[in-house]
């Protein structure tokens, strides 16, 4: 009792001793605090109320009941999902677009700084970077009609040449066996160009006596390439295929979206359009969010768990 | 530079390299040419030729009748006046925001900042985001394309970087001549950030401009879309209700009308084009620096 009483008296005399250069403090800064306030206010509202507002993928919830009356059912929709073949249909084809992307873009923008790199030609260089960079800039909607131009059987200009060259049109757009070349294609299209930007900054960065170097020792255009240029870019394309992985997940919401169709839905259902299909247009709130936060679990784990092993390969990781 | 180019083998490299390098180029510019040189041909001509640069026959059909109905315009308009308030209230939210979180010593700074960087790697997801904007009434308003994207915390972050970087005497003296935090901000700190503010005005306004997810999600009236929307709508849904006819056309142009849609939501990109060039490198250079 007494002991209590006085780790009381201690604990608030301590209190009362900080607390007063605490708020001393806070009153010198209050206009900096009075700053924060709309920034901390769109952090609680938009980002951390959603957050709780995750406990919804254990209630059964019902927008007439509201969060508060809805009941809860505990990992049922958990449950339900991993049972459901939708669930192995749409990991497959979140997994395969991802590993398709990883193969095919990610070194699409390391291969073309290195071309542009070997231009002596300033102007020509700069001329190529402007044109190649234009389509980072446009939205989705605008490629994806691009994309609706060229590719249509009636009357695309893809489709002019392919029937010249086999006889018989492709039905890009609604052919299943032609979504995943076409998203992948989409993605080379749009990002290539901007991707070479952060690779040629890395690439200004090596020294010329590298490059003296590797000549007086007798070292080809290629082998320079390979032993100095390629080198250079390691730490960058480690930092940006751990980012790739951890949004390994995140295939691109808007551009499946937009090429996705009644016909092609078997193989273009990913997490994020399958948690808008059910969530938003049929309304089934409490499961949409249920596989909404499975996916972004299992991307805390990916993007966590690729930073660890670069940091185990001897790489600066990205924490 | 060096003596590369002597072997021959590195002449042939060049070559190729070159070739290469412009068949790139053309791959990304020819796309563009054929929607505009479609937006301005005749239909019929659209429907012969699969393929051209240039129309044959040229007339503004197109533009007459999108520019002639009310919805066109009204979504121009909407998403025009959505691109400059989202910019204001974004950048005004990040500086405000970045500025205090740049001072060391300022009680509760951690916390606020790893809160932050927490919602990079985890969020809400779709729905319980949904939900929260729905709860707060902005279902069919325009501030819905605002207020749930209003800060990129990555943009805050770099923002808060910059500031921290900033010399410091200019703050300390005006301090000791009696301003107040708020008035070196506004007076100081934002005057001095110039570049970045060009920057991040750019960064946002884009993204505004571009934006077609959060339309989607929140905008159930097709009297608010944003001219992604309608245009997504023209493209793959093709049921857009125009309202009133031109009395000028029998009937609306339909293939070079889409074409003249795509180069309209285009055209504001293009003409900031130069600037978005410069500022853009700037920026994912700035992003790529840790800290």
């Amino acid at each position: 009792m007494t002991q209590l009483s006085i780790r009381k008296n201690k604990k608030s005399k301590n209190q009362s001793g900080s607390r007063l250069t605490k708020t001393q403090i806070f009153i010198r800064d209050k206009w900096l605090y009075v700053l924060l306030i709309p920034g901390i206010l769109y952090f609680a509202l938009f980002k951390y109320l959603p957050m709780w507002g995750v406990l919804m993928a254990f209630q059964d919830y019902s927008p007439f009941l509201g969060f508060w009356e809805s009941d809860w059912v505990g990992f049922d929709h958990f449950q339900y999902f991993f049972q459901n073949p939708d669930f192995f249909r749409l990991l497959r084809n979140t997994l395969i677009l991802a590993f398709y992307d990883i193969i095919f873009f990610f070194p699409a923008p390391i291969i073309v700084a290195l071309l542009l790199n070997e231009v002596r030609m300033q102007l020509f260089k700069r001329t190529i970077q402007t044109l190649v960079y234009v389509p980072h800039f446009m939205s989705w909607v605008i490629i994806a009609s691009i994309s609706y131009v060229f590719l249509t059987t009636s009357g695309g200009a893809v489709n002019a040449v392919v029937e010249y060259f086999t006889g018989e049109k492709i039905s890009f757009l609604s052919s299943p066996d032609w979504f995943r070349p076409m998203i992948i294609g989409q993605v080379i299209w749009k990002e290539t160009g901007w991707g070479t930007v952060i690779f040629l900054a890395a690439l200004a960065s090596v020294s010329a006596e590298q490059y003296e170097a590797a000549i007086i020792d007798g070292a080809g255009r290629f082998r320079r390439m390979w032993h100095v240029t390629l080198p250079a870019l390691r730490s960058t394309i480690v930092i940006l295929l751990i980012l790739r992985l951890g949004n390994f997940l995140d295939q691109g919401f808007q551009q499946i979206y937009l090429m996705t169709n009644s016909l092609n839905r078997s193989v273009a259902d990913v997490f994020d359009t399958y948690v808008y299909f059910v969530g938003i247009t049929q309304g089934a709130f409490s499961y949409s969010t249920a596989v909404g936060l499975f996916k972004a679990v299992v991307g805390i784990i990916l993007i966590y768990g690729a930073d660890y092993v670069a940091k185990k390969m001897g790489q600066t990781g990205l924490f | 530079m060096h003596k590369m180019h002597n072997t021959p083998a590195g002449r042939v490299f060049d070559v190729f390299n070159h070739i290469l390098l412009i068949v790139m180029g053309l791959v990304t510019l020819v796309p563009f040419l054929y929607v505009i040189a479609g937006s301005f041909a005749t239909e019929a001509e659209i429907a012969s030729r699969p393929f051209f640069l240039i129309p044959e026959t040229i007339t503004l059909d197109a533009y007459r009748y999108i520019f002639s109905t009310t919805t066109f315009i009204r979504s121009i308009g909407i998403s025009i006046f959505v691109t400059i308030l989202g910019t204001i209230v974004s950048l005004l939210l990040t500086l405000t925001m970045a500025y205090p979180l740049s001072r060391h010593n300022l009680l509760g700074r951690g916390i606020i900042l790893n809160l932050v960087v927490f919602t990079m790697v985890f969020n809400g997801g779709m729905i319980p985001t949904y939900m929260v904007v729905r709860n707060l009434g902005l279902i069919d308003s325009l501030w819905a394309l605002i207020l749930p994207v209003a800060i990129n915390p990555f943009y805050l972050i770099i923002v808060k970087s910059f500031f921290q970087n900033l010399p410091t005497e200019l703050e300390e003296a005006a301090k000791i001549d009696g301003c107040s935090d708020m008035g070196v901000f506004w007076k100081i700190v934002i005057p001095l950030s110039k570049p970045v503010i060009a920057t991040f005005t750019l960064f946002y306004a884009v993204f505004y401009w571009n934006d077609f997810f959060n339309a989607l999600l929140y905008i159930s009236d097709s009297a608010k879309w944003p001219v992604q929307l309608l245009l997504q709508q023209l493209m793959m849904v093709a049921n857009v209700d125009f309202g009133e006819m031109d009395t000028m056309l029998s009937e609306p142009p339909e293939e070079s009308l889409k074409l003249a849609v795509v180069v309209v939501a285009t055209l504001p990109i293009l003409v900031f084009y130069p600037f978005l060039q410069k500022h853009f490198a700037k920026g994912i250079l700035l992003g790529s620096v840790k800290g």
